[in-house]
């Protein structure tokens, strides 16, 4: 290994060196100052005689007699199940204060494409108690769902809520309970400290911390970092599903200062910006993180992926949410709106969406009669939301009978269906039974899309029939 | 191309720069568009701009680790495909090699590097029957025997067009059924060509055709918004586009589940990975609604999802696009589904940013126009140079950053086709699938197609569907009042004709991708479920205009049954029921 004094330009966060042999992309460098410190980077680009390298701790401190040493191989992640129970910083060394991390493997974090051959199409219901989810976009194994959400709302407690409930109901009957837990990886990118702190008081405080990996990039933590940390996550995830046979629920937030993080290094290396000066390659560079979640055949574990990202201006069409959502199996809107209604969680279904949803219900896997439950409600809610407009305009009076009673199921549904707490666990069960109470607030021929035989069966002729939902006056 | 199966290499370059997909090389001796291959691993790379001494090449691979100072070796030839009988059933990445046999060659479930497979199995044998004698005259392009390539297709083996010139013919000297692998041949002509089953073709270059014709036929999809309303051509090119989670891939799925073209090529082009399996995983258990075998027997799958190497997504459309050309040759109607061009779009915007060239709209290459008409045109209804008739429908996903239609790809690619499916968010919020917004929509080949759907499905089938057009253009007249006044405020007959559009849009507009029986709705059973609602329409104005109360009419009890014959098998029987019994309970009102 070489050294070379021979730092020509530092710019941002980017140091351009001389060399005198080939070096190839991609890979590792060490950079110690004249102080003594080390600082970690990537070569961006590589051509004969200059390089150019990403400085991951940001590059103040480094002058241009600073030594600068190629390690001859791309990054990698030392992966053991050892890691279940530890906390790591942005670039996956310790910071608990806990042992030496003894690795089974080390593993390039830029993880190869699986071949869609060897996949497994995800279809296995996973059960997070929140019935905005579990009844109307429903989550399965191998999932991609981020949630859409803005500065001051509680993704986070979403987030933390699905951690703690989420579980796949079969296996629990099958005894071995164990089986359907998850391991939850989190990959904290950018967030404050406080946040953080959530994070692990709810994690220690539910003994969940055992069965989780933590990645802290924080706030003030170099931006360069958060590049790299989601891709030490989702080096750690594959390892623990794909070769260790977990289920493995990987927590990714703030996907939006990855991306600022993405668009900073750009910038510095004078790119041809694209939309709003994030680079022309996000969309690429953002599939390469949320398709690695997934099933693989022959293999026993999954990689479930809930990335949080914060619109700018909760705006959705913003190149964040917008390449997110072309990527991701469906999202989860989390609504400014309901929030300030004090609804628990605050997510508004309409726009939500979960692709895999009609592969994992239904009989056998569900319920027979949770895709019908879910289209009529969906219907239903957005019917009465769009009469709320006409209501501001010509009162309730001037409505027919009928309209009348879809706003009464708009307001029931998101006090009763939606507005859950986010310490209620509810089983699908329980959310379909409150989705049929909902239901028969309307009268039986306006639910078109219900099968003939489950109206039979569930529809509740009068209130006292209703299960869960108490009957209004 | 596969190396597997390549001709030597003529001159080698040395690296000079690498940045990400793009790569320089020095003193390569190489031609535009040559395909090379780069590195000490030998990653495929294809030639892209040439200038003085120094080559830039687009890589198809992971350029992780490669360094100035290694190899680069040029093949002297474009990119192509190798097209032979063993292409259907089969899965691709975007430069032809088979995932299935990369799996067992990498022994990995994860895409490795430098690993090559020819595209179609040079061992495998298929039993050739010839058509034509020995003595016979044959032209380029000429059937001379068929392989059963799958229990629906008869793949047909031609002379390759560039074995003769034009109008040259060349007698058959030796020809024999048999069993044969594809690199061995199976018929000699007079000039020396030997005939295989396998030829190749640089994709970047359309196969020669005698002429283009005006399409006549339409490419029935049993899709009632699609044949109903905006219908397309065999032949034909269609856009979807739509913002995320409205439903294109669904869309894109139904077409190539259910459209009645002989063959089809399903590009998955920088989309999800899941959704690609599941295509693999559905597509072998669901039956061709044409004559019950699997659906895989007819169809091609192209994947290359969002995570793998970007170049070979700006290839995989010409390389499906090829396959589909191949199969018209054998006079085939061949439907090549494109999820999603503005991917494909994107990957030339990142090469051409690597590559500095001066940006045109929103950062997208100058020549972004220029490249997608020159892939739409590429399908048609054609006259082939053997003499049969093929087509090649071309529809293509468009993925719209937030939506908005006006973005570069969108209109770009509006400029060349001829039919519009406007997917819209709205729509699928309100779980109304396909969300395909029926006033924005439009399709050109309506009127060239009429006289089919009369001669094979009704003789007014055309009045029927302006009647439906004109009774939603009044509706969405009517909601813009309706969202100032309330409903209640309308006249009566203005109310009723809006009951009449709500049956429209939900029995008739709206079908169920994932129901059984709703899935797939044949013309006929779309143009009766149409003169259903008509039926309602007309006696129910009769009664209106009888003194009965509009609430009264709305509120029979057979009305709601319209929005159950979509999941009515024997539907006939159904609607003919239903028509009586509208027609009885609205009567007996007055």
């Amino acid at each position: 290994m070489k050294e070379y004094q021979t730092i020509t330009e530092i710019s941002g966060p980017l140091v351009y060196a001389e060399v005198d042999e080939a070096i190839g992309y991609d890979e590792i460098v060490e950079i110690e100052t004249a102080q003594g410190d080390t600082l970690r980077g990537q070569v961006l680009e590589s051509s004969e005689g200059l390089v150019a390298i990403q400085v991951f701790e940001g590059t103040s401190g480094i002058d241009q007699n600073a030594s600068v040493r190629f390690l001859g191989e791309t990054m990698k992640m030392p992966v053991t199940e050892d890691l279940l129970g530890r906390v790591l910083d942005g670039s996956g060394r310790p910071i608990d204060g806990g042992p030496e991390i003894v690795p089974d493997e080390r593993q390039d974090i830029v993880g190869a494409a699986i071949n869609p051959y060897s996949r497994e199409y995800p279809e296995e219901f996973i059960e997070t108690g929140v019935s905005a989810i579990d009844g109307m976009n429903t989550l399965v194994r191998g999932q991609k769902l981020p949630i859409f959400s803005s500065s001051g709302q509680p993704h986070s407690e979403l987030a933390m809520q699905i951690a703690r409930q989420a579980s796949v109901p079969e296996e629990e009957e099958s005894g071995d309970g164990e089986g359907s837990e998850f391991a939850v990886i989190f990959g904290a990118m950018g967030i404050t400290q406080e946040e953080a702190n959530e994070f692990m008081q709810d994690f220690e405080r539910t003994g969940a911390l055992e069965r989780s990996v933590v990645f802290m990039n924080l706030a003030d933590d170099p931006a360069v970092e958060r590049t790299v940390t989601p891709r030490m996550v989702l080096t750690t995830a594959e390892y623990l599903a794909f070769e260790k046979d977990y289920h493995v629920l990987v927590i990714l937030t703030d996907m939006t200062n990855y991306c600022e993080a993405l668009r900073e290094i750009g910038a510095a290396r004078e790119e041809v910006p694209g939309r709003r000066g994030y680079p022309g390659y996000m969309y690429t560079d953002l599939a390469q993180l949320y398709e690695r979640a997934g099933r693989i055949e022959g293999r026993e574990g999954s990689v479930t992926q809930i990335p949080i990202l914060t619109m700018p201006g909760d705006d959705d069409t913003h190149p964040i949410p917008d390449l997110t959502g072309y990527i991701t199996e469906g999202q989860i809107y989390v609504d400014p709106d309901l929030n300030s209604q004090g609804l628990q969680p605050p997510v508004n279904v309409l726009p939500s969406l979960s692709r895999l949803m009609d592969d994992g219900i239904g009989e056998g896997l569900t319920r027979e009669d949770h895709g019908d439950v879910s289209d009529q409600m969906y219907a239903a809610y957005a019917e009465g939301e769009d009469l709320r407009d006409l209501v501001n305009i010509v009162g309730r009076e001037a409505l027919s009978e009928r309209d009348n009673k879809y706003l009464d199921f708009a307001d029931a549904f998101e006090t009763e269906f939606v507005d859950q707490g986010f310490d209620q666990n509810r089983d699908l069960e329980e959310t379909l039974e409150i989705g049929w109470d909902l239901l028969s607030m309307l009268p039986k021929e306006e639910l078109n899309r219900v099968d003939e035989e489950f109206i039979e069966t569930y529809y509740r002729e009068d209130d006292s029939e209703r299960k869960i939902v108490e009957a209004a006056d | 191309m596969s190396k597997a199966e390549s001709t030597e290499t003529t001159d080698n370059g040395v690296i000079q720069s690498v940045s990400g997909p793009v790569v320089s090389a020095r003193d390569l001796d190489a031609r535009m568009n040559d395909v090379v291959y780069v590195g000490d691993e030998g990653l495929m790379g294809e030639v892209i701009e040439i200038e003085g001494n120094v080559t830039t090449i687009q890589v198809y691979e992971e350029t992780s680790g490669v360094g100035p100072g290694e190899p680069v070796e040029n093949t002297g030839e474009p990119l192509s495909v190798d097209l032979g009988p063993g292409m259907l059933d089969a899965i691709y990445d975007g430069v032809q090699r088979p995932l299935d046999v990369l799996e067992g060659k990498m022994d990995s479930p994860y895409l490795d590097r430098g690993v090559d497979a020819p595209g179609i199995d040079l061992e495998e044998e298929w039993g050739f029957e010839p058509t034509v004698d020995e003595g016979d005259e044959v032209g380029r392009g000429d059937v001379v025997g068929v392989v059963e390539e799958t229990v629906t297709i008869d793949h047909k083996v031609m002379v390759p067009p560039d074995a003769l010139e034009a109008d040259e013919t060349a007698e058959v000297v030796a020809i024999e059924s048999g069993s044969f692998d594809v690199t061995e041949t199976v018929a000699e002509l007079s000039n020396g060509v030997e005939v295989t089953m396998r030829q190749e073709w640089p994709v970047r270059e359309a196969r020669p055709t005698v002429e283009k014709r005006t399409p006549r036929q339409p490419l029935v999809s049993g899709q009632r918004i699609l044949d109903g309303l905006f219908p397309i051509a065999k032949g034909g090119t269609a856009a979807i586009p739509g913002p995320f989670g409205s439903g294109k891939t669904v869309t894109q799925h139904q077409l190539a589940k259910y459209a009645d073209a002989d063959i089809i090529v399903y590009v998955g082009c920088g989309e999800r990975g899941n959704e690609m399996t599941e295509v693999i995983e559905d597509f072998p258990e669901l039956e061709d609604p044409a004559n019950g075998n699997p659906l895989m027997a007819r169809t091609s799958l192209i994947a290359n999802t969002s995570n793998m190497p970007v170049a070979a997504r700006e290839s995989c459309i010409y390389t499906g696009i090829t396959i589909a050309e191949y199969y018209r040759d054998m006079g085939y109607d061949v439907a090549l589904m494109a999820d999603s061009t503005s991917r494909w779009a994107e990957a030339m915007r990142e090469i051409s940013s690597r590559l500095e060239e001066m940006p045109g709209e929103e950062g997208y290459p100058a020549y972004l126009a220029a490249r997608l008409a020159q892939f739409y045109e590429r399908a048609g209804y054609f006259e082939n140079i053997n003499g049969t008739e093929g087509s090649v429908s071309a529809i293509g996903a468009v993925s719209p950053p937030g939506g908005d239609f006006s973005e570069p790809v969108t209109q770009n690619t509006l400029r060349i086709v001829k039919t519009f499916w406007a997917l819209d968010a709205d729509l699928a919020e309100r779980r109304h699938f396909p969300s395909i917004n029926w006033n924005e929509s439009y399709s050109l080949y309506k009127d060239q197609l009429d006289p089919w759907f009369q001669e094979e499905v009704a003789e007014d089938w055309p009045d029927k569907r302006q009647w439906a057009v004109d009774v939603l253009d009044e509706e969405t007249e009517l909601q813009e009042i309706v969202q100032l006044v309330g409903k209640d405020a309308l006249p009566e007959d203005q109310q009723l004709t809006l009951e009449v559009a709500r049956y429209l849009r939900e029995a008739y507009l709206q079908q169920n991708a994932f129901h059984p029986v709703d899935t797939y709705c044949p013309p006929e059973k779309t143009y009766l479920m149409l003169t259903t609602i008509e039926t309602f329409n007309d006696e129910a104005f009769a009664a209106l205009e009888a003194g009965v109360p509009v609430e009264e009419i709305i509120d029979i009890d057979a009305a709601p049954k319209i929005n159950r014959i979509g999941v009515q098998e024997d539907y006939e029987e159904y609607v003919a029921d239903l028509k009586a019994e509208i027609t009885e309970e609205l009567r007996s009102l007055y």
